[in-house]
């Protein structure tokens, strides 16, 4: 079966890059959101990782399954019931969790499911964003947040600062934070909940 | 409810005419053994193939009938047949199962009606019929003759083992009981045990059958048999393959007849829906055996891949196909949830395993009618798996 070749998406592939680059080879990643399945082919390509995949299009779990890889059609908004706990090493949230209904459940459930997670979010702390807000008192729409208020599928939008008070109370650790500044992710920066478009997170639970 | 035509030339997706074949297997040396310990020395079985096995002979794909269903899954046997073969629509050129890439097989299952050694079978040792004194049988004894006839055609590896409902337990006992001779399974609207909603239905058919004048403890050979109970145990059944919006949409309260009631406690067929269970009854019995339908049905009961001495995930532990589990939002004979209990199994022990609940109205049979979905991921499905198989 032919595949469309299409240009690679840079930010797309910098995400993907930056989630590999702190995959362990060899270990099982389940990937919530997984649309057709492009991060999982690598994880199994690259690093050889034992890879699964959510998702609750039945279009993307048909690219998937063209891909030769397994995925459970399942809505992340209502929980991962199907999959029994501390089966994955790895679970990868990327760019999804800003459009499910109940994050903290989702972000709990990720850390039952697997013992480590990786989260990339758009920062609605971007100064860009608040410059929407506050000059023109608009919804913003930016390359990060590219939709208009009335079709964009992100229900929740939080900032890097949200995102580290909602870890504390839910009991989960931040291991790594990555701020994402124009298309680079950086290990430091001042100011990043200003400067960050998006940003990645490696977390795991906190003892006990 | 009569098609008449006489398709001269078949369409380029259909696998044409066929013949259902037959092997003899098992010997005096090398008997049949059931899971009760009884013994066979002689095992007909009727089977059918589409495609053509290839010279490394990794392309053959097996499926498994449900219930009732036969060896006939595809084609037609006469240029006048009236209908195709009960998976037609999914096995043929180009379609899910693609007989211009696979090696199709489909055989009757053990205590079958259609051809293979069941309960109205003559058993060799005495000169008759068996009937009831035919070996209690389960899906693992099931399994047993259909890999021994795979052995039989020259096969040590199925690329896919594909089936629905009792099919699908089938699917399960031949992954878990063989696992390195599948390299993918499909298990579509089944479940790795009857639920106990199934028993009672599988129950009340029994009886059905039982309470008949006509069924004489199960020699009713040289008689008109369990006719009456047979039916009724079909249209209980029936009932359950459908969903409450089938039912509705295809027939509502409509009456058989434009005249409004008839006040007469005798009409049977009074309603639409009764006129189409009566009709569903009474074709049954022309074509299948009450006693099968005992031992069927009770292979279907017993069912329980994981059984007192271990867990679904332990069952599964060693299993080495890739997966394939479909279930439909409407069956409530093979709910979901037992095909999510069957995922989750999988997933805990690291298995490739694919779930998807399908949307569709008709129920239980969803997978004998609604078969675009199912070519969507069938077809890549297999396609993948010869693709790693060879790789």
């Amino acid at each position: 079966m032919a595949y469309r070749y299409q240009l690679p998406d840079p930010s797309v592939q910098l995400v993907d890059d930056l989630i590999i680059r702190h995959i362990d080879p060899g270990s099982r990643v389940i990937d919530l959101g997984c649309g057709d399945g492009r991060l999982m082919k690598r994880l199994q390509d690259e690093l050889g990782c034992n890879v699964a995949g959510v998702d609750v299009e039945l279009s993307n779990v048909e690219a998937v399954v063209r891909r030769g890889l397994p995925v459970v059609a399942a809505d992340l908004n209502k929980g991962l019931a199907d999959i029994p706990s501390d089966t994955f090493d790895f679970a990868v949230l990327s760019q999804t969790l800003q459009q499910v209904q109940r994050p903290r459940q989702v972000l709990k459930e990720m850390l039952r499911v697997a013992s480590r997670g990786l989260v990339v979010v758009p920062n609605f702390g971007h100064w860009r964003v608040r410059y929407e807000v506050l000059r023109r008192g608009r919804t913003p729409v930016t390359e990060a947040l590219p939709h208009k208020w009335y079709e964009t599928p992100n229900v929740h939008f939080m900032s890097m600062r949200d995102f580290r008070e909602l870890m504390q109370s839910i009991g989960l650790r931040i291991v790594k934070e990555r701020p994402i500044i124009r298309g680079r992710a950086v290990d430091r920066a001042w100011a990043a909940n200003l400067r960050a478009d998006s940003a990645f997170y490696l977390l795991e639970r906190t003892s006990g | 409810m009569a098609e008449v035509r006489s398709p001269s030339v078949f369409p380029a997706d259909s696998v044409g005419l066929v013949q259902t074949q037959y092997a003899s297997l098992f010997s005096e040396e090398r008997p049949l053994t059931f899971q009760s310990g009884a013994q066979l020395t002689s095992v007909d079985v009727a089977y059918e193939t589409y495609g053509r096995l290839n010279d490394r002979r990794d392309n053959a794909v097996f499926i498994c009938h449900a219930l009732t269903g036969d060896a006939h899954a595809a084609g037609r046997h006469h240029e006048d047949d009236d209908k195709p073969g009960w998976w037609d629509g999914l096995i043929g050129p180009g379609k899910a199962l693609d007989t211009s890439q696979y090696f199709v097989i489909c055989a009757n299952v053990l205590g079958g009606c259609q051809g293979t050694t069941g309960p109205g079978s003559v058993d060799p040792q005495t000169g008759e019929r068996f009937c009831l004194d035919f070996p209690f049988l389960t899906v693992a004894d099931i399994v047993q003759v259909h890999a021994e006839l795979v052995k039989h055609l020259g096969i040590d590896r199925l690329l896919a083992i594909v089936g629905g409902s009792l099919g699908g337990m089938q699917v399960l006992e031949w992954a878990v009981r063989f696992p390195d001779q599948v390299r993918a399974a499909v298990c579509l609207a089944s479940a790795p045990k009857l639920a106990a909603q199934g028993i009672a239905f599988n129950a009340v058919g029994r009886r059905a059958i039982y309470a008949d004048q006509g069924f004489g403890n199960g020699r009713y050979y040289d008689k008109d048999g369990p006719r009456y109970g047979l039916a009724l145990a079909r249209m209980v059944a029936h009932i359950t393959y459908l969903s409450e919006d089938s039912i509705e949409l295809k027939f509502g309260r409509r009456l058989q007849d434009q005249g409004g009631f008839a006040f007469e406690m005798q009409k049977e067929t009074e309603f639409q829906i009764e006129s189409y269970l009566h009709y569903q009854g009474k074709r049954f019995v022309q074509r299948f055996d009450a006693n099968s339908y005992l031992y069927l049905t009770r292979a279907m009961d017993y069912f329980d891949l994981s059984g007192d001495d271990r867990t679904l995930s332990e069952a599964v532990r060693d299993v080495q196909a890739r997966f394939l589990v479909a279930s439909y939002d409407t069956d409530w004979l093979f709910p979901t949830s037992q095909s999510r209990e069957l995922t989750s199994a999988l997933l805990q022990e690291g298995k490739h395993v694919t779930f998807v609940e399908l949307e569709c109205p008709y129920g239980h049979d969803s997978f004998l009618i609604d078969l675009g979905p199912l070519t969507s991921l069938i077809s890549p499905f297999l396609e993948q798996t010869l693709q790693a198989a060879r790789a």
